[in-house]
């Protein structure tokens, strides 16, 4: 595929390197990590609690005298299900609406997205705590929420890509020879829209992370003692006087991982934007 | 007369202007404005004209990619915008388009071979394996070798992407084709190569072209009969040879003796025409050529003359002939 040639680009871009060794890091943790942790998660050990970083625990005990370790260990995997899960659940519909709106045009374009525009209206946490608090706070309704506010971001961007392509001459000389409506999106609008949505979608794995870690830091997400890291960070705030490192590890798990994605998201942006890279 | 393939009757297409300086009633642009001619089984129509005179737009309404605002195009003498599904998905078939950019006209995503084997696709004609073996004819068809159907579209250059197109457009075996200035984005050199193999094309599947330009050496050298377009109507008909030697409208005189001429001792009389042309917005009353027209008199600013036969198999629009 000619498409996925600039994608070599993406190792000539030392911060994208960066980003996918980052990403690399975290999966492997995901994958691999909670075979080799050190302590179970969820065990407790009163008797160690709020403990700072020794050799037996890398990155101290909460104040339960969990591992933290094991629990950042363990919450890579949660991390990385939420990104991947929430970006799904807006993708695909954003994609999907987008493709419709852009291409139908009309009394359907309207509807769709002035549909959008009311869930844009609303700041994107609000909207996803709204969306908790009715369907109850947990980790698969914390994915539901965060995908569904980015669903208009999706409808967006594909829908500005179709309107350009839908006046391509090699979109209209499908149509030309007689083909339907679904050749022409699904094989030659769809394909050529792609690129600023794997992009967005990218970025928007950081995003969803972000979001979730709040939503669990504000008690609406995961619930307590799932490792999940914006829900140990909340615990730590507690004690970020007397043991900083608490809620510092879940804190920087969360970083690397985010920075990460948007590292990755950038240098896709370079090397699939053919008018960024002419600069 | 042979029964024609193809007529236009009074074909009329307006575009909106958006909004007209003066704001009451909606500005059109004429880009079409009352065309009519027929189009021969086997023959190559020429229609010649400058940029914006409407030829591509006649074109694109001879293949019902959009309806026009008035009169009839008969296929096989049959209105084209009266088909049913059916009918219209026959007539996709049969008919087809060569457009002018090679570049944009092809999905860079897709390869070679799935481009052409598309149509084949849309119409449901064979199997994979037959389409494979369709694919690699078409591409013999067109002086291609058959392992480029795995290659995408920008490996290739302007004049192979064109045969690449013309492939496509051959692969459901059509009778009419519209060439839509197929060979102007081309290098001169390839020019040639892209029109000859037209014209074999044409002998070797008794097809019927519309060929579009504005380059009239070409048309000279592909059509049979030629329509002469100025400002979105047609000024003359008549077949190649007697438009070439002795042509007739005053716009038409011009235009052929501003074409160049393959010879540069040859010297002949430029006529050289005033002010630029008219916006089809508001054309000129009468004869929309009377403006630049050095043998304009009262009537041409009045009444627009209308196609009429002077000698046999040839017409022309204006009142002075």
């Amino acid at each position: 595929m000619p498409s996925w040639e600039p994608l070599a680009g993406l190792w000539r871009s030392r911060s994208a390197a960066l980003g996918l060794g980052l990403i690399a890091f975290v999966l492997g943790v995901a994958l691999f990590g909670p075979a080799v942790a050190p302590h179970d998660p969820f065990r407790t050990a009163p008797l160690e609690r709020l403990a700072a970083p020794s050799a037996a625990h890398p990155f101290g005990t909460d104040s339960l005298g969990r591992d933290i370790l094991s629990r950042v260990i363990h919450g890579a995997r949660i991390s990385i299900l939420i990104g991947l899960i929430s970006v799904s659940i807006s993708l695909f519909p954003g994609t999907l609406l987008g493709l419709l709106a852009g291409y139908f045009g009309g009394r359907l374009d309207s509807v769709i997205m002035r549909a959008m525009d009311m869930l844009l209206a609303f700041p994107a946490i609000l909207l996803a705590i709204f969306i908790t608090a009715i369907l109850g706070p947990s980790l698969p309704n914390t994915m539901i929420a965060v995908g569904v506010v980015y669903i208009p971001h999706y409808a967006r961007i594909v829908r500005s890509s179709v309107l350009a392509l839908k006046e391509q001459l090699f979109v209209q000389a499908i149509a030309h020879l007689g083909g339907g409506h679904g050749r022409i999106l699904f094989r030659h609008v769809l394909p050529n829209a792609l690129p600023p949505i794997i992009v967005y979608a990218t970025l928007g794995m950081g995003t969803a992370v972000l979001q979730a870690a709040a939503l669990g830091f504000l008690g609406l997400g995961a619930q307590p003692p799932q490792p999940e890291w914006g829900v140990m960070l909340s615990e730590g705030r507690q004690y970020l006087q007397i043991a900083p490192h608490v809620a510092a590890f879940p804190g920087g798990a969360i970083f690397i991982l985010v920075l990460g994605f948007n590292l990755l998201g950038d240098g896709l942006r370079d090397v699939l934007d053919p008018t960024l890279r002419a600069l | 007369m042979a029964e024609a393939l193809l007529q236009a009757e009074g074909l009329v297409k307006h575009y909106p202007a958006g909004r007209s300086g003066l704001g009451r009633g909606r500005a059109v642009v004429r880009a079409v404005d009352g065309v009519s001619f027929e189009i021969l089984p086997g023959e190559t129509f020429g229609i010649v004209g400058e940029s914006g005179c409407g030829k591509s737009t006649l074109g694109r309404l001879l293949l019902r990619f959009e309806p026009p605002t008035a009169g009839r195009v008969l296929y096989e003498g049959r209105d084209v915008c009266g088909f049913d599904a059916r009918r219209l998905k026959a007539f996709r078939r049969e008919a087809q388009i060569i457009y002018q950019d090679p570049y944009s006209s092809l999905n860079p995503r897709r390869r070679v071979g799935e481009l052409i084997a598309e149509p084949l696709e849309i119409h449901g004609i064979g199997g994979p394996a037959e389409r494979r073996e369709r694919v690699a004819a078409l591409l013999g068809e067109v002086g291609l070798r058959p392992e480029h159907a795995r290659r995408f579209p920008h490996e290739f250059s302007g004049g192979q992407r064109q045969r690449i197109v013309i492939a496509r457009a051959l692969a459901l075996q059509p009778r009419f084709i519209v060439a839509d200035e197929p060979v102007s984005a081309l290098d001169v050199s390839i020019q040639a190569q892209v029109i000859n193999l037209l014209r074999e094309l044409q002998e070797r599947f008794r097809l019927t072209y519309a060929f579009i330009s504005h380059d009239l050496g070409l048309v000279e050298y592909l059509a049979d009969r030629v329509g002469v377009m100025y400002l979105g109507r047609l000024v003359e008909v008549a077949p190649c040879a007697a438009i070439c030697a002795d042509p007739l409208h005053p716009y038409t005189e011009a235009l052929w003796s501003a074409a160049p001429m393959p010879d540069p001792a040859a010297r002949r009389r430029r006529i050289l025409l005033a002010g630029d042309v008219p916006s089809p917005i508001r054309p000129p009353p009468g004869c929309a050529f009377h403006p630049r027209c050095r043998e304009a008199f009262d009537r041409c600013r009045e009444e627009a003359p209308l196609l009429r036969e002077v000698a046999p198999g040839r017409r022309v629009a204006c009142h002075n002939r």
